[in-house]
């Protein structure tokens, strides 16, 4: 093990770039509000004042949990890298920068940049199975849940990904194309935060009544589509702010080439939703608005993982793949595997997110991308799900996630908070007790 | 069962690992890839099994 292995220096960046990067990501957090949106929209009104409330806790937690700790692990501020030699070759498994962001006023321009994009990154992650647990979660819970994946699990990530880590290496040490690629986040933030949702609901169970003895699984259909739609309206103008900027940041992309890579993101969702309305129209009689809303968030994320490295064309390929596979796997989860998913963060930002990774291995042109993608989409898959549950499982020993059966009963807002999101609402009985 | 699949999916990320340090040619290594990724696949399908509910376990 070499402790003292130089990180490469980060390129030097012209005024106008760091001006116009800095820009984009104070868009980006639109991509969080859209998402917060959306997760609470797909909720029950009895739990809305809970849900959005979960949302900024989780946001919040995150930020201050990786400024304390996690970034120290990411190693984007530092000068020296935990490095393996295994093989004979190197393999940086961690960041080892000063504690408390010592050392940000005096790093780079590019460095305190890159560290911005990953405390955004960070809170996007955190909030992502928050959706999923929803209605039955207890904040607490989910807050603790939010600062283990801060901490420790989207630092080991980034570093991997982001800060000259093994998985970037994989060019230079294998002759792997570039190394793995991910500029938008779509390992390091949707596939990381899908994972962790499916950890969740594994440990939360499904809510009370959802899935009856007898019979199919109880419709518990979202409380607001006007929020959830808002919600994704929202998150494209994030998106495209977002993807461009770790163009920038990841692939030190020119700015004559930004102009593609937004316009990939917008038609990938495009796409998407396209493709997403018309299986819903074909399935169903009728588009469905929440699925269709799946749809668009689900080829926002694949989006993420390559509207910086792939053809327009290519991009409406990929963002309608995942617009047709969304609703599927919604319906899949649901009705043939039982997994209770409110907001489907497992299928839109899991799945979609390993997709997007995969979409840009397929059409990269640099050869031996293909199999860097794939030995990323295999480190999420075998190491990152394993090891997210077993966190989890263990906090759930200390902080229970699940909320007592009264609790569910009346509603998290009233449960949790003391008052509803809608207190001119009636609480009538929940006929999936029956 | 729930944990079995949840150990087989390292099993299957320490095989891709394997394949990157042992084979050079393309062919070889994509292929054993392919294999870490398959057993990843199968450890999920199983712990996926594990975690489902039985049937009316989620009544009041």
């Amino acid at each position: 093990m070499n402790l003292t292995s130089p990180i490469p220096a980060a390129p030097a960046m012209g005024d106008v770039t760091f001006a116009l990067t800095l820009g984009l990501l104070l868009i980006a957090p639109l991509a969080i509000a859209g998402v917060a949106l959306i997760n609470t929209g797909l909720g029950r009104s009895r739990s809305a004042a809970q849900a959005l409330l979960g949302n900024l806790a989780m946001a919040a937690v995150a930020a201050i949990v990786f400024a304390l700790l996690g970034a120290t692990f990411t190693g984007t501020l530092g000068n020296t890298n935990i490095v393996l030699h295994a093989a004979g070759k190197s393999w940086s498994v961690l960041g080892l920068a000063p504690f408390l962001l010592r050392g940000l006023g005096s790093a780079a321009p590019h460095a305190q940049l890159e560290l911005l994009f990953e405390f955004l990154a960070v809170a996007m992650t955190a909030l992502l199975p928050w959706g999923s647990g929803a209605d039955r979660w207890r904040l607490a819970a989910g807050v603790a849940c939010a600062a283990i994946l801060s901490a420790f699990v989207f630092p080991l990530a980034a570093h991997w990904v982001w800060a000259s880590g093994w998985l970037a290496a994989l060019g230079a040490n294998f002759s792997l194309g570039a190394g793995f690629l991910d500029c938008g986040g779509a390992a390091t933030v949707h596939a990381l935060g899908g994972l962790s949702a499916l950890a969740v609901v594994w440990i939360a169970g499904p809510r009370t009544g959802k899935f009856p003895r007898e019979g199919l699984s109880t419709a518990m259909p979202g409380h607001n589509a006007a929020y959830v739609l808002f919600g994704c309206l929202l998150a494209l103008a994030g998106w495209l702010a977002w993807n461009a900027a770790g163009a920038i940041l990841w692939l030190h992309a020119s700015l004559a080439t930004l102009p593609g890579t937004i316009i990939n993101t917008l038609l990938s969702a495009s796409a998407a939703l396209a493709a997403t309305y018309t299986v819903t129209r074909v399935r169903f009689g009728k588009p469905d608005a929440s699925l269709c809303a799946n749809g668009w968030l689900a080829g926002l994320v694949a989006s993420s993982a390559c509207a910086a490295i792939v053809t327009p064309g290519q991009s409406i390929f990929t963002g309608a793949f995942a617009g047709i596979f969304t609703p599927l796997l919604v319906e899949l989860l649901e009705l043939a595997l039982s997994i209770d998913d409110p907001s489907g963060a497992i299928t839109v930002h899991g799945a979609a997110g390993l997709w997007g990774l995969f979409a840009a291995g397929l059409f990269a042109p640099q050869t031996g991308q293909f199999m860097a993608q794939l030995v990323g989409i295999a480190a999420l898959l075998g190491l990152f799900l394993p090891l997210i549950y077993l966190l989890f499982f263990v906090l759930n020993r200390f902080v229970p996630f699940r909320v007592n059966a009264d609790g569910e009963r009346i509603g998290m807002d009233l449960h949790e908070l003391g008052g509803g999101a809608y207190p001119e609402f009636v609480i009538h009985r929940d006929e999936s007790y029956r | 069962m729930k944990y079995a699949g949840l150990l087989v999916m390292p099993t299957g990320f320490f095989l891709t690992l394997a394949a990157l340090v042992m084979f050079a040619d393309p062919p070889r290594r994509i292929a054993f890839v392919l294999c870490g990724l398959a057993v990843e696949g199968l450890g999920l399908a199983v712990a996926i099994r594990g975690h489902m509910p039985a049937r009316g376990a989620s009544r009041p």
